[in-house]
């Protein structure tokens, strides 16, 4: 290998690094298509909306791969080329599973190489299910309350002493028949009214500015909703993909609410709540999970049971409330920052995978808008196909790069921080 | 010297000082400190008082700032429809059709609703044009004055029918009962389906018969042309003679003649030429406006000029005795005519078949016919019969009509005899009016059975033979209506209704579901693009069956009038010549290119938008010559006339009616002349909110019993002085001045830029060394700021407006209305200049220093926000609410703004307007009080806030609140949108993808946007290309605009000298009012 140049060398490691990096991520990615794309209908080992998929390589025709991807890629193509598949569509009343032509050959394998290796169930290892440390917050609130009585008591003992000392002043004064005026009471004393005045407009002033800076701003707003839902159950213990139910939020301005729908494909089959930890509100109170799913059937007029069906002319909508408000004036895209920005959702709405009841993490303020534009890196390198091609017009950034004048270059730089991006 | 002038007003003509002086208030108007009382002023406020006031205000803030933050409530949908992701815009394809104007359009509609109406490219008429209704259509869809329900009338007025079933029932057995022909009255129907559907109907009640009637009648040319009307390509025609047609903008098909006339107008530069356009007409109309010579004559003598002309070519008829200057001009017209054979084409604005046939044989001996006028293609465009309307008239009256169905005609009050109209209604035994409105004639009908809007409904439409154009529903409809033909199909006992109808007809003529399928994606049927040609074949002319082919080309005319009579040439002639001398005063009523008849009357922006000649906005008005204003005793050319809304009222007698209107001076009209528009004076059932705006001057028009055909001119008498009463016009042209600096509109004509190509190029480079001596590049020489060509590959927004194309129409400014949610002030915000539109079009006069009367030219100059490079405005706002932007765009943050109005007072193009009012009730939470803005605002800005009419609105731009400016941001919504998308398609941004809503809608495409760092966008090309014509406005401000103008070429060939070398003068910014062209000639004398 003496006889290649170094940069060769170099090139072929980095191949291989990178082809390695690559099988992995594919052998990840089995378990993330999965989950994104098929667990609302499939599950393992029970049959919900679809068949359960475990072993599904021993059955029928999909002992061969190939027949397997030919199926995602369009079901109603497959079905009536074999009697098992054209028992199965039977089976499920004619539903046809809709087809997923965006998935790669690779991507398919990628998900049966999982469903091959998914550990059965009950041996535990999905999900993140590490207890949140919700007694934190209290300790540091006790600890606030025991120093908050200490400085009271302390300025209670102070006063009574000052009280007792200028007492005992007049006392010894009166002993010795030294005459001195009237002392005046503090309440009368103009320093004191001085000091309280100004410490009174100091204070009194940085509240007053500090509430009109914040007059619409919600940080912290946590409504009631019609139904308890816990993202922390759906997006944290089941890893449902943020994407799966605010889908809009890769492609348009709105995240959007999730329609009934796209709740019924799952609550059609998962009718309690029985695996996940105790729900507990805000208070403490206990929450039943399986009762907020019937809260679901009354919205979407539902009625469970075995091969129940759901018509979607019988639902009526729940009355959500909207927790992150923008003003008018402002503009604000979900796809820029997703899908365009690649900004994860945790980035402005906290970590929504750990919240049951969702409030507000963030303070949506100018001022915050303004700081992430000032802080977030472009991904500049169309080159290599990781950053995005629209950026290529950007002739001089690309230069500077280039001749190390800049290292990197930040939202601010393309435009980030002009009127008109948000406001129009 | 030139002998030529440019100017808005007569004021501005003759005092220019004083003009000059009152145009230093940028506003023009009082503060309104005479509203306080003396002892307010005067009242000593103790202290005490103040810190009250101060504590109480202190207390309201506090308590303000505590107040909860409504709560937001959001619903998803229950089950997603597919392929909607909310917040996303969904483009469908589908037509506008109203009466028999046809433009083919896509509809943007987002989160399901439509907010936005465009061209469609595909057809290739108007390749994506529009007009100023088309964009408006949208708003009639939120039309708060819309019959929601159906009604049936009953002693005490219009009650509601629970279902349609039940009126169903009631007519059928009425119909059924009917001893008399039934006759369908509708407007012109260009539905190939719908005509089938009446076909059936007709067929099912033996006797009865489809009238069809516009309000403005195209009879005269169809009869002419022995039933139907040929197309007119104007692409073609190097030489236009239109006598009094404003095919510009109202005349038959004005979106596709604009088109294919503003083809001919574009100047190449490499190989200069355009086309030649001669106007003849009695007033000043916008396509006289746009023509290169007009002459003027009486109404009554368009037969006469059309007479001489074909005399003049020989034609066999004696020239009748007209003006000596108009004998010349026709000859010279007749002499250019000759050299342009077979490339010239003649219209005629005439509803008299004897002048549209002898104007038949002009264009045959033209050698027009086959080549600028195809026959083999029929305009469906107007099909209404004059004669057919009076037959029924006169049955109706003669009680022999036994039931009446109107479905989009209103008679009551656009019939000329509207009273005869009414009295034969009332002997019909059963009448049904389908109109969407509670219009005069449906408020006379007994049952009213509102039929979709156009965004509501299926459809289709074939506007020329072989071109069929598709309707789809946008919305659910919003209303309990039904589609009139669904109506016709259960009547006629077929109870499919139309939708079901209309696509299994043309699954039938398609062939296929598929095909269907496709041709609605597109919109339009157009050759070899949607389907097969030979389908095309097979559906070509289904809309009309009726009439014979017309005549091959070189064959003499002989007409048949559809009356039985059948007229030749030689008869056509002799009863023109029969046309008796008027020697008085005449009217003529014209057609206003924003309301036409008025069936779209009560849309607010219609009526905000400026008159594209007397920029005058919510009324109609008589248009007057100078000379009639002097025999009047009208003082026109004082300070008084033009600044004071008030105009004298003069009382018009005609038909034997009287009717009351104020007066406008304007230039360029017939001495005799008085020019009044129709489609206004709407009754308060119509239109609520805009009743009263103008007076119906329908009856004035008059019946021409030989022809049986209506003529829209009339003798006329005057009041020999104004009446004593004035009354108030809200005029916008003296809104906005230049203060006198010249160079705002450059004109020269054909011959002088042949001779000079490069005089506005050189003016230009003079400016240039002015400002940077050294390499003439300002921005790399003289400022502090990064040289901007390092940044040359980025993206930077620019605009080109060519003034030779732009006809003036105003689609433009509607355009911006509905993408930018401008809002719409009423009359009274008007006359107090606060009228709010981005965009307007302003207009000037260009005449003889000598003669003010005889109108040059007419300039068309759109003028919005220039973005400048080097913005006055920037600079002087004290909270840096105005910036610059990396794109080259000036922004403007709303609620940044605390309304010092220093920008707009700073800026030389007087584009920025300010919110005087609570327009769209941002102030008020939505809820506009009765006495909201300064003063009261009119009832039409709570028409438009409105619940349903807010759905209109565009979700993308947000409302500004009463106190901050705003402005032109060339579309910022559009362009943030344009990059978006190519950063989601990972792909650099086209510099043509991004269209500004002014640019999409222009029908002549004057208006080009786009990326000018771009080296293929058309922008790009279009600077290129026009370097000759290329300026910006007021250059010699140093604003450097991002918005450059085409310079406006006249085809005469009159050199005009001193074109170039005038920028001494611009400088010093003194003498004439708006002229580049008065230095010495130079070149001239070498």
């Amino acid at each position: 290998m003496n006889f290649l140049p170094p940069i060769v060398k170099k090139g072929a490691l980095a191949g291989f690094v990178f082809l390695l990096s690559y099988i992995s991520v594919i052998a990840q990615d089995g378990k993330a298509i999965f989950q994104s794309q098929c667990q609302s209908c499939h599950a393992l080992d029970k049959t919900v909306t679809g068949p359960a998929l475990r072993g599904v390589e021993e059955r029928g025709p999909w002992t061969d791969r190939k027949n397997l991807v030919k199926w995602v890629h369009n079901p109603g193509g497959f079905i009536p080329t074999t009697p098992y598949t054209q028992q199965l569509a039977a089976q499920f009343g004619g539903q046809v599973m809709p087809s997923f032509p965006q998935l790669s050959e690779a991507e398919i394998n990628s998900i049966f190489d999982y469903i091959k290796t998914a550990p059965a169930a009950g041996t535990g290892g999905s999900g993140p299910t590490q207890p949140i440390g919700a007694g934190a917050g209290q300790e540091s609130g006790n600890g606030e309350l025991v120093f908050g009585i200490i400085s009271i008591v302390l300025a209670v003992i102070a006063l009574i002493l000052m009280q007792v000392n200028s007492s005992l002043k007049k006392l010894s004064d009166d002993k010795e028949r030294i005459l001195r005026p009237e002392a005046v009471p503090f309440y009368r004393n103009k320093v004191y009214i001085a000091l309280f005045a100004l410490v009174f407009f100091v204070v009194g002033g940085f509240y007053v500015a500090k509430s009109a800076i914040g007059l619409g701003r919600q940080q912290g707003y946590q409504p009631t909703q019609p139904i308890y839902f816990s993202h922390k159950v759906h997006a944290g213990l089941n890893q449902i993909n943020c994407l799966y139910c605010h889908g809009s939020a890769w492609e348009s301005k709105h995240a959007g609410i999730p329609t009934l729908n796209i709740c019924m494909n799952c609550h059609k089959s998962i009718n309690t709540y029985e695996k996940g930890p105790q729900l507990h509100d805000e208070d403490g109170k206990e929450i039943n999970g399986t009762a907020e799913i019937n809260k679901l059937y009354q919205y979407a007029g539902f009625t469970p049971g075995p091969g129940a069906v759901w018509d979607p002319l019988k639902a009526k909508s729940p009355e959500w409330v909207k927790i992150h408000n923008l003003p008018d004036h402002v503009y604000f895209n979900h796809a820029q920052h997703t899908k365009v920005g690649g900004v994860a959702c945790q980035s402005c709405h906290g970590n929504i995978q750990e919240m049951d009841k969702v409030y507000q993490a963030s303070s949506l303020s100018m001022g915050w808008c303004i700081n992430c534009h000032r802080e977030s890196k472009v991904n500049f390198n169309y080159n290599d196909s990781s950053g995005n091609k629209f950026y290529s017009i950007y002739e001089k950034f690309h230069n500077d790069i280039r001749t190390g004048k800049m290292d990197s270059i930040t939202v601010k730089d393309i435009g980030g921080l002009e009127c008109q991006k948000c406001h129009y | 010297m030139s002998d030529k002038k440019y100017w808005q007003s007569f004021a501005e003509l003759n005092n220019r000082e004083e003009v000059q002086k009152r145009s230093k208030d940028e506003f023009g108007e009082e503060l309104p400190f005479e509203d306080l009382d003396e002892s307010v002023l005067n009242a000593k406020t103790p202290r005490r008082d103040f810190l009250k006031y101060l504590g109480f205000s202190t207390a309201a803030a506090t308590i303000a700032a505590s107040c909860e933050v409504p709560v937001r409530k959001a619903m998803p949908y229950v089950n997603r429809p597919e392929n909607l992701t909310p917040g996303v815009p969904k483009y469908f394809a589908s037509t506008y059709v109203q009466d028999g104007d046809v433009v083919p359009v896509v509809v943007k509609v987002r989160d399901g609703r439509p907010i936005k109406i465009e061209g469609n490219s595909l057809y290739p008429f108007t390749l994506g044009g529009t007009s100023p209704r088309t964009q408006a259509s949208v708003l009639d869809l939120y039309d708060m004055y819309r019959t929601p329900h159906p009604k049936r009338k009953s002693a005490t007025g219009f009650q509601e029918l629970p279902t349609f079933e039940q009126a169903d029932t009631q007519i059928a057995s009425a119909l059924a009962a009917a001893t008399a022909p039934v006759v369908l009255l509708t407007s012109t129907i260009v539905s190939p389906s719908t005509k089938q559907i009446i076909t059936g109907f007709l067929g099912r009640y033996p006797g009865s018969r489809h009238v069809q009637y516009d309000a403005v009648s195209y009879s005269g040319l169809i009869r002419a042309y022995g039933g139907r009307i040929p197309a007119h390509n104007f692409d073609k025609a190097d030489l236009v003679i239109s006598l009094g047609a404003d095919f510009l903008g109202t005349w038959l098909a004005p979106v596709e003649a604009a088109r294919s006339w503003s083809m001919k107008r574009k100047i190449n530069e490499k190989a200069i030429a355009m086309s030649k356009h001669y106007q003849f007409e009695s007033f000043l109309s916008m396509t006289g406006a746009n023509a290169d010579e007009r002459f003027t004559h009486r109404p009554s003598e368009t037969g006469a000029v059309a007479l001489a002309l074909l005399a003049a070519l020989g034609g066999g008829a004696t020239a009748p005795a007209l003006d000596a200057n108009l004998t010349k001009a026709i000859q010279r017209v007749a002499a250019d005519v000759k050299t342009h054979s077979g490339r010239a084409i003649i219209v005629c604005g005439s509803n008299d078949p004897n002048v549209q046939a002898v104007v038949r044989e002009v264009n045959r001996l033209a050698g027009s016919v086959g080549n600028t006028i195809d026959t083999g293609t029929t305009l469906n465009f107007r099909q209404g019969d004059d004669a057919a309307m009076a037959t029924l008239v006169d049955d109706m009256t003669a009680g022999r009509v036994g039931a009446l169905l109107i479905y989009g005609a209103n008679p009551v009050y656009d019939y000329f005899d509207a009273d005869k109209f009414k009295a034969g209604l009332a002997k019909v035994k059963l009448t049904v009016s389908f109109n969407e409105k509670m219009d005069e004639t449906t408020g006379m009908c007994q049952y009213a059975l509102p039929t979709h809007h156009y965004l509501e409904s299926w459809g289709d439409a074939e506007p020329r033979s072989g071109y069929i154009s598709f309707i789809q529903p946008t919305i659910y409809p919003l209303f309990k209506t039904r589609p009139f033909q669904t109506s016709l199909l259960k009547w006629s006992g077929n109870n499919t209704d139309y939708d079901t109808f209309f696509r299994t007809y043309w699954a039938g003529r398609l062939g296929s579901q598929a095909a269907l399928d496709k041709a609605l994606q597109d919109g339009v049927l157009a050759n070899g693009q949607s389907v097969a040609p030979t389908i095309l074949n097979a559906v070509v002319d289904t809309v009309r069956t009726i009439g014979a082919p017309i005549a091959a080309t070189n064959t003499p005319v002989t007409t048949t009038i559809s009356t039985g009579a059948s007229t030749d040439l030689a008869s056509a002639v002799a009863a023109i010549a029969a046309i008796p001398k008027v020697t008085g005063n005449e009217v003529v009523l014209y057609q206003q290119v924003n309301l036409l008849t008025g069936k779209q009357a009560g849309n607010p922006w219609l009526l905000e938008l400026p008159d594209p000649i007397t920029k005058a906005t919510w009324d109609n008005y008589a248009m007057i010559s100078t000379t009639k204003a002097k025999a009047l005793g009208i003082e026109y050319e004082g300070m008084e006339y033009e600044y004071y809304m008030d105009k004298p009222v003069i009382e018009l007698t005609a038909n034997g009616k009287k009717i009351t209107l104020p007066v406008l001076v304007i230039p360029g009209m017939n001495a005799d002349t008085i020019a009044v528009a129709v489609g206004y004076g709407r009754s308060a059932a119509f239109a609520k909110a805009t009743a009263g705006t103008g007076k119906n001057v329908f009856p004035f028009a008059r019946f021409n019993a030989t022809t049986r055909t209506i003529e829209y001119h009339n003798n006329v008498t005057t009041s020999a002085k104004p009446i004593d009463e004035s009354y108030k016009v809200a005029r916008i042209q003296t809104h906005n001045s230049y203060e006198g600096r010249t160079e705002v509109v450059k004109e020269t004509t054909l011959a002088t830029f042949k001779a000079k190509p490069n005089a506005f190029k050189e003016f230009r480079d003079e400016l240039k060394a002015d400002y940077a001596s050294k390499t003439g590049n300002y921005a790399a020489e003289a400022t502090l700021y990064p040289d901007p060509a390092l940044r040359r590959n980025e993206i930077k927004w620019g605009m080109s407006i060519d003034l030779n194309s732009c006809i003036g129409c105003g689609a433009c400014v509607v355009a911006c209305h509905l993408e930018n949610n401008v809002p719409v002030v009423g009359k009274n915000e008007v006359l107090r200049a606060h009228e709010m539109h981005w965009l307007r079009i302003d207009r000037y006069f260009v005449t003889d220093e000598k003669a003010p009367d005889n109108v040059k030219a007419v300039v068309f100059q759109p003028m919005l926000c220039q973005h400048c490079d080097n913005a006055p405005c920037e600079n002087v706002c004290p909270v840096a609410a105005t910036m610059h932007n990396s794109e080259g765009v000036n922004q403007m943050a709303y609620n940044r703004c605390i309304g010092t109005r220093y920008c707009a007072n700073n800026c030389p193009y007087k584009v920025r307007r300010f919110n005087w009012g609570d327009y769209t009730g941002s102030s008020t939470h939505g809820k506009l009080g009765p006495d909201s803005g300064v003063g009261k605002l009119n009832e039409v800005v709570h028409q438009m806030n409105d619940e349903l009419t807010r759905m209109v609105l565009n979700p993308d731009v947000v409302t500004r609140s009463r106190g901050v400016m705003e402005k032109c941001t060339f579309c910022v919504q559009r362009t943030q949108l344009g990059k978006l998308q190519a950063k989601m398609e990972n792909r650099p941004l086209g510099g043509d993808e991004v269209q500004s809503a002014c640019a999409q809608a222009c029908p002549t495409s004057a208006i080009v946007f786009g990326n000018v760092h771009d080296k293929g966008s058309t922008i790009t090309k279009t600077r290129a290309e026009n370097e000759g014509r290329l300026f910006y406005v007021i250059e010699s401000v140093h604003t450097l605009p991002n918005v450059n103008y085409l310079a406006k070429i006249r085809n005469t060939d009159e050199i005009i000298v001193g074109e170039n070398n005038a920028n001494e003068h611009a400088r010093q910014q003194e003498s004439e009012p708006v002229t580049p062209q008065h230095e010495p000639a130079t070149d001239e004398h070498k």
